[in-house]
């Protein structure tokens, strides 16, 4: 122990660099303390032999919310969006659809679904920006609440009730709490656009179209939608990001694994580090999972008994595997056109077809007919593989992390399975792989630590939601435990590549420092 | 633990003594004490209180629960658990605790008993095997409910050293409160420890159910040269608000069996703060009785002393005659040995200190007739009785 630190801040997710960021801009002196050995977590490059990078896990993103980018002059460190893409709905028979915010476009579309697009698109994006007040800040305290939080609340209210309009307010109300499944079937007849916007509205969680509360997960994910268009995240973001927490004066320091969060008296004193180094430091502040922070890096002895279970029944389960391949040439899509092949490409033909893949994963097994998600990021980014190469990043659904039988010879049957139907939509990609890694969700929980390879350090659905993210007794970032903070993805306002938690939960850090 | 097959059909549990109880009935006033049929009153309420206080009474302690805590974190897991250290309690040894939910409220008390490392029985009023397993998440402990298969016995009264003497239960005169050992009593192997809830000299006695009887019929064999007395709960009340001791779920409720928001009570609330340890490291609950400690004392169960002779059970306690309300009974006795007025009340405080004046407002009944009245009632720190021979070691042998 040589220097006296303000902060740690454990983990270099996206959002612990953004928490660091912001707390470092405040005059913090603040660590990072990150096992990898590059910034951004399940954000960051992932590489395979050969000369071949990926976005990490996250290969579709929207940018990252105004404010931050301002605030922490992310455009200044290299941060830019990549380039507007569209969503493309394949169909076995090479007769695509792909939509977006402009609309939809593609072979076959039925008129009906074509003029009832656009206001949808637009309805719904306007019971996102009405929601906004909720996620952009703190979940509200509904006993002794502070005004920070009443104004909340009120600016929520006054969203609803004044600038939405009381038949739009009445029209949320009606559909937040049920599923995407029935809102999609009352709204739309192709099976293609109904398909791809329940498997966007519900990829990373154990949901299906069915599943209550998805349209509430979907707005979750439109939150984004408010930001700019959707894009493939480019492969310097996490570095911008690191950059702008180092220019505001905070430490990163890689490939330092923290083993244990120091806990004296009821409160942190820092942390110690796989190396038996410790660190002290005022906060201590864990982008890591909340079930791994309080379970492992803190230990449950050091928290009250009824809290600690609460901890272990924190839901979410990873439902989502990637498998990254190397291709030796552009793979081709059967009746898919160039331009379009740096969509956002899913595989999820119908309802039928996702709620059919969800089942398995219900039941401990593969899915048949896995609803896959594909981008192609160095169609945009030549740099990502060697010249004339390519890399083609799937998020494969749903593939539970509890399998019935779990074994290397299941799991490479099951690449084989997702390879082959790769090459049913894109005849010969086969032929054209390299190399291929397939990562289950036990092998993300492996490489990134967050708890059952859940993308969202746990599930987005309504009880763990707001003010009860990730657990009732830690919902304001702060915890029991005196100057132990979280600022994950298992903070409100939850998952994705948004960085409102880090920021909400350096807010809270700094709020609480005044008082 | 082995269930009957027909369990179903007896609607309270018998303990293996309750052969004998039924034989020495005379008044077969029967109650449940956590779902066992116990006896009330066995024989006369007088003759159970005086012979804790002047001879030797027996209770049946069977309905007692009991978990044996075992496992390299038994230890660790029982110093999380409740609000006293239990790293210094040692094999041999037995102490009295008490533990808490988050928001640092009483679930429960009772006694725990450390038999050697890693092996520890702790005994409680209520059902705790949720709140147990529920704190056990993270500790390498195992928890087994003893309940049906550990027989107990209190022993107590100023002779019930001798009567255990007497009846081959011998070598305790060493034994100090709060000492726990292991006896043989003919072949039955029986642990002894200098416990009780009367606050007289008194022993309690733990055996496996199958050799209870034994025990029983050693110790009444010696009824001819003592007064030993089988015991009811309606003497134990009386001898335990007189030794000052808390009854949870009586006097105060514990935590989690309230509906409404602010209706448990914490440890300094029922006059238990001495057996909290905020230096220790952590317990559940510390965080808030921290919090709490902090401030001045809202409240907190008192024992007082009311003029008069009328029963006080559920009255009312107000700081002048006809002024504001203050506080209330919570349990009350006519002691036979003090002669006076004794209760548990809780009452409120201002600024963390007691009203100056109080006056519990009585009502009570002639041959149907109600009545009321003022009584002046006075605070007692002390337990209202304790006699020297409770804690001499050795006990005096008569």
């Amino acid at each position: 122990m040589t220097e006296h630190l303000d902060a740690i801040v454990v983990g270099a997710g996206h959002n612990g660099l953004v928490c660091a960021a912001y707390l470092a801009r405040a005059g913090k002196k603040t660590l990072v303390l990150e096992s990898a050995p590059g910034p951004g977590g399940m954000a960051g490059t992932r590489s395979i032999r050969g000369g071949y990078h990926f976005p990490g896990l996250v290969h579709v993103a929207y940018p990252f919310a105004p404010g931050i980018r301002r605030e922490l002059e992310l455009d200044r460190h290299g941060y830019a969006p990549g380039a507007p893409i569209n969503t493309t709905s394949l169909a076995g028979n090479g007769r695509h659809l792909s939509f977006g915010n402009a609309g939809i476009s593609g072979q076959d579309v039925p008129r009906a679904d074509a003029d009832s697009y656009p206001p949808f698109r637009n309805r719904y994006l306007s019971f996102a920006r009405a929601m906004q007040p909720l996620f952009d800040s703190s979940p509200p305290r509904l006993k002794e609440t502070p005004f920070r939080d009443k104004w909340t609340l009120m600016r929520l209210g006054w969203n609803l009730r004044v600038k939405l309009g009381r038949d739009s307010m009445y029209e949320l109300l009606r559909v937040a709490g049920i599923n995407m499944h029935d809102v999609l079937s009352d709204t739309f007849v192709d099976d293609r656009l109904k398909g791809a916007i329940a498997a966007e509205a519900i990829l990373g969680s154990a949901m299906c179209p069915r599943t209550p509360g998805t349209v509430l997960t979907w707005l979750q994910w439109l939150q984004g939608a408010l930001n700019g268009p959707l894009s493939i995240p480019s492969s310097g973001s996490m570095q911008a990001l690191a950059s702008a927490a180092e220019a505001a004066g905070a430490t990163i320091r890689h490939r330092a694994a923290v083993r244990r969060i120091l806990v004296e008296a009821g409160r942190a004193t820092g942390a110690e580090l796989a190396s038996g180094e410790k660190l002290a430091a005022d906060l201590t502040v864990s982008g890591v999972d909340p079930r791994s922070t309080f379970t492992e890096l803190v230990g449950l002895p050091q928290l009250d008994a009824m809290f600690g279970n609460r901890v272990g029944q924190i839901r979410g389960s990873g439902v989502v595997a990637k498998l990254l391949l190397a291709l030796r040439d552009k793979p081709a899509f059967r009746g898919l056109p160039e331009p379009e092949l740096g969509n956002r490409l899913l595989v999820a033909p119908s309802l039928r077809y996702v709620e059919h893949a969800f089942n398995a994963s219900k039941y401990g097994e593969y899915p048949e007919q896995p609803v896959l998600d594909i981008a192609i990021p160095s169609l945009g980014d030549t740099d990502l593989a060697p010249a004339g190469h390519h890399v083609m990043s799937v998020n494969v659904a749903f593939v539970p992390y509890d399998l019935r039988e779990d074994s290397e010879a299941r799991k490479s049957a099951f690449t084989k399975r997702v390879i082959a139907l790769l090459d049913e939509y894109a005849p010969g990609i086969e032929s054209l792989i390299v190399e291929h890694q397939f990562l289950s969700p036990r092998d993300i929980e492996a490489d990134y630590g967050a708890m059952r390879g859940h993308w969202h350090h746990g599930e987005l659905s309504i009880h763990q939601s707001f003010m009860l993210r990730p657990l009732y007794g830690a919902a304001q970032y702060d915890t029991p435990i005196g100057g132990l903070f979280l600022c994950g993805s298992g903070s409100h306002p939850g998952g994705g590549l948004t960085g409102l938690p880090g920021r909400n939960a350096a807010r809270r850090i700094l709020e609480l420092g005044k008082t | 633990m082995t269930i009957a097959p027909e369990h179903f059909r007896q609607a309270l549990q018998r303990t293996p003594f309750h052969d004998r109880f039924v034989a020495l009935s005379t008044t077969e006033d029967w109650m449940s004490w956590n779902t066992y049929k116990v006896a009330r009153v066995v024989d006369k309420l007088s003759t159970e209180y005086f012979a804790v206080r002047s001879g030797c009474s027996v209770m049946d302690l069977t309905p007692m629960e009991k978990y044996r805590i075992t496992g390299r974190g038994a230890c660790a897991f029982l110093d999380r658990l409740v609000t006293r250290d239990i790293s210094k309690l040692r094999p041999g040894r037995v102490t009295y605790v008490v533990w808490c939910n988050d928001d640092g409220k009483v679930i429960d008390d009772g006694t725990l008993f450390q038999f050697g490392e890693n092996d520890y029985r702790l005994c409680s009023q209520h059902h705790q095997l949720d709140w147990l397993r529920i704190s056990s998440t993270g500790f390498d402990v195992g928890i087994e409910v003893e309940t049906a298969d550990v027989a107990a016995l209190a022993v107590q009264g100023p002779t019930s050293y001798s009567v255990l003497d007497a009846a081959g239960i011998g070598d305790l005169q060493n034994l100090k409160p709060f000492d726990v050992a292991t006896r043989q009593c003919g072949r039955v192997p029986v642990t002894v420890s200098r416990t009780g809830y009367t606050g007289d000299l008194g022993y309690e006695l733990w055996m496996n159910r199958t050799g209870a009887l034994e025990i029983w019929d050693a110790i009444f064999a010696v009824r001819g040269r003592y007064d030993v007395c089988p015991m009811g709960l309606s003497a134990l009340e009386m001898v335990r608000i007189e030794a000052g001791f808390i009854m949870p779920g009586f006097d105060f409720n514990t935590a989690g069996s309230t509906i409404r928001s602010g209706y448990d009570r914490s440890p300094y609330e029922v006059g238990l703060g001495w057996a909290v340890n905020l230096e220790k490291g952590h317990f559940t609950g510390r965080r808030a009785l921290l919090a709490e400690h902090a401030l001045p004392a809202e409240r907190r169960l008192t024992k007082i002393v009311i003029d008069g002779n009328k029963p006080v059970n559920s009255s009312l306690v107000y700081d002048r005659q006809n002024g504001m309300k203050i506080g209330e009974v919570k349990a009350a006795t006519w002691s036979p040995i003090l002669k006076v007025n004794i209760a548990l009340a809780e009452l409120e405080l201002r600024g963390g200190r007691l009203s100056q004046g109080m006056w519990a407002r009585i009502e009570y009944q002639r041959e149907l007739q109600w009545h009321a009245t003022w009584a002046r009632c006075r605070t007692h720190a002390k337990p209202f009785y304790i006699p020297d021979h409770r804690s001499e070691t050795p006990p005096r042998h008569y």
